[in-house]
């Protein structure tokens, strides 16, 4: 029972974990809490669904099932990145100098409009995708664990892997930091700062796509309204471990995963949803800048 | 090689700079001196491109770059070390002299072979954060960190503020060593006399305009910069 319940956790903590590490980028840059974040995950599981259905549909998923999720993937990336640029430019960007509070309603305002749209066009009731793996798996120590679920928890670990590498390694990812630490500073050594923040959403926007996606397999369902309780929690997650700090968006979607999960089974799953609300509270209370967040006297 | 023509810059209502003209000519130390608040450090922010002047005109070599973004200015060759020095605190010294050379202005190996050579120190610590360095260290990284970009003019706000005068002159030397390669230097300073020896010309800012300018060895007899700047 505590294994099944940690894979579970684990496997819904690694999709927290990456939508909460598109909050935490774009805070760690803009200071700007992205409420439209959590709508273009649902629109990755939307464009999943639609383009798995389409390939079942064609036959191309009994032909190959790597190769239909594979390009399913690619595309709902490429799909939500743009949707991350264009509500960079047309809803941030324009507000880059007002102030604080602007650029919170217009992304308020953004996530309404996204979740009007979707439910215009596709319908106010939940689509239903039938599942691609079955409830195929194995099992180890008496622990049931799907193939879907392994792979979650793989491909979420690998995203993680390759965008920690990115951060620490490249020359892009170097200046990401720099402009998360001083914007000035950074473009008065050649920093194109419009371009480092384009590059932040296009990453974190790629990252809940793969999210969107893969929770559409899993639960076999969307409806317009997912986004918001998916990005109300990865945002809890965002804030418990540190909000702007990248590992800590790992950490905290993890351990919120985790929590979730063995709250459900060992407590009552009729709370499920509140776990992440109680432990909000908790940090708030505790310890405001989050796991591994500077303390605020840092920042300012 | 750099001219600003009456320029005035605002915040919001306050007007900072109140129609200054200045020119520095190739391989010259020009200062700029004046009290706190005449406006020294926002010249040079509109310089860099990060205030944008509400008129006036700036030339480089004669082209019009009134108005341009900062990371453009860095690429036609203005660099800036600002005041308060602004290390990336959770950078290493390496990766704050690598964001130095980010738009590639000449050879990498070459900029780490001059900045190492310049400022030995910084070599000892390259793995270092820049957040745990001294104050004079930092004002060394933040100097070499703007030569990484190899840049043709070299803007200096206040380097020797908050350093011990043993090392006040060591950045002084450096300073005079930088021009002596062939960069051209824009240097603000509280410290008027010992910036007024080391450069060829200066101007007094008072109030965001300027009220006086000529050769340093003029202004260093000058009676009134004497008694407002040198405590004479
Ligand atoms: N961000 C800002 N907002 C509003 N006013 C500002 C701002 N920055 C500077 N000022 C004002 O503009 C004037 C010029 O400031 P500036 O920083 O250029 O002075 P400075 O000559 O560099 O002084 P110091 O020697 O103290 O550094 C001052 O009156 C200052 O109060
Ligand atoms: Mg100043």
């Amino acid at each position: 029972m505590f294994l099944q319940q940690l894979i579970n956790g684990l496997t819904l903590g690694s999709v927290y974990a990456l939508i909460a590490l598109g909050y935490t980028m774009v805070y760690g840059i803009l200071e700007l809490i992205n409420f439209a974040h959590g709508e273009i995950y649902m629109l990755g599981a939307y464009l999943g669904i639609i383009l798995l259905g389409f390939f079942t549909a064609i036959g191309l998923t009994s032909y190959s099932l790597y190769l239909s999720l594979g390009i399913t993937l690619l595309l709902t990336v490429i799909f939500c990145s743009s949707y991350g640029f264009t509500i960079e430019k047309i809803a941030y960007k324009p507000l880059r100098n007002a102030p604080r509070l602007s650029p919170l309603i217009s992304a308020i305002g953004v996530s309404i409009f996204l979740q009007n749209y979707v439910m215009l066009t596709q319908g106010a009731t939940d689509k239903v995708f039938p599942s691609l793996f079955g409830g195929a798996g194995f099992t180890v120590m008496s622990t049931r664990i799907t193939y879907l679920q392994a792979s979650i928890i793989l491909v979420s670990a690998f995203m993680m892997i390759m965008l920690n590498a990115f951060i620490l390694k490249t020359k892009t990812g170097k200046a990401m930091r720099a402009v998360a630490q001083d914007k000035v500073m950074a473009s008065l050594l050649g920093i194109n700062i419009d371009t480092i923040i384009t590059i932040t959403f296009i990453i974190g926007s790629g990252l809940a796509a793969v999210a969107g996606m893969m929770v559409a397999m899993y639960y076999g369902l969307v409806n317009y309204f997912i986004g918001y309780s998916a990005g109300i929690k990865a945002f809890t997650a965002a804030v418990l471990g540190g909000i702007g700090s990248v590992p800590g968006a790992m950490l905290g979607g993890i351990l919120l995963g985790l929590v979730e999960s063995l709250g459900a089974g060992y407590i009552s799953s009729e709370y499920k949803d509140a776990y992440a609300f109680i432990i909000l509270i908790i940090i708030l209370l505790v310890k405001p800048e989050g796991l591994l967040g500077r303390s605020l006297e840092e920042k300012i | 090689m750099l001219r600003l023509e009456r320029i005035h810059t605002f915040y919001g209502p306050i007007e900072a700079i109140r129609g200054v003209d200045l020119e520095i000519g190739k391989g010259e130390i020009v200062s700029l001196i004046g009290s706190n608040g005449a406006g020294k450090s926002t010249s040079l922010m509109t310089i860099s491109g990060v205030l944008k002047p509400s008129s006036g005109k700036i030339f480089l070599n004669d082209t019009d770059i009134t108005g341009l973004p900062p990371h453009r200015i860095v690429e036609l060759g203005i660099s800036q070390v600002p005041e308060g020095r602004r290390i990336f605190p959770k950078l290493t010294v390496f990766e704050n002299l690598e964001m130095g050379h980010y738009l590639e202005r000449g050879d990498l190996q070459s900029s780490f072979d001059m900045v190492f050579t310049l400022f030995p120190i910084l070599g000892e610590r390259k793995n270092q954060k820049g957040g745990t360095l001294s104050g004079g260290e930092q004002q060394m990284l933040a100097i070499a960190r703007a030569l990484m970009s190899n840049p043709d003019i070299l803007l200096l706000d206040e380097p020797s503020l908050g350093l011990a005068p043993i090392m006040v002159s060591k950045i002084f030397r450096t300073v005079h060593d930088i021009n002596r390669r062939g960069v051209t230097v824009l240097l603000v300073e509280q410290n008027a006399k010992a910036a007024l020896k080391l450069s060829h010309r200066g101007y007094v800012l008072e109030n965001g305009a300027v009220t006086l300018q000529g050769n340093s060895e003029d202004l260093l007899h000058n009676e009134k910069v004497r008694h407002a700047y040198l405590g004479e």
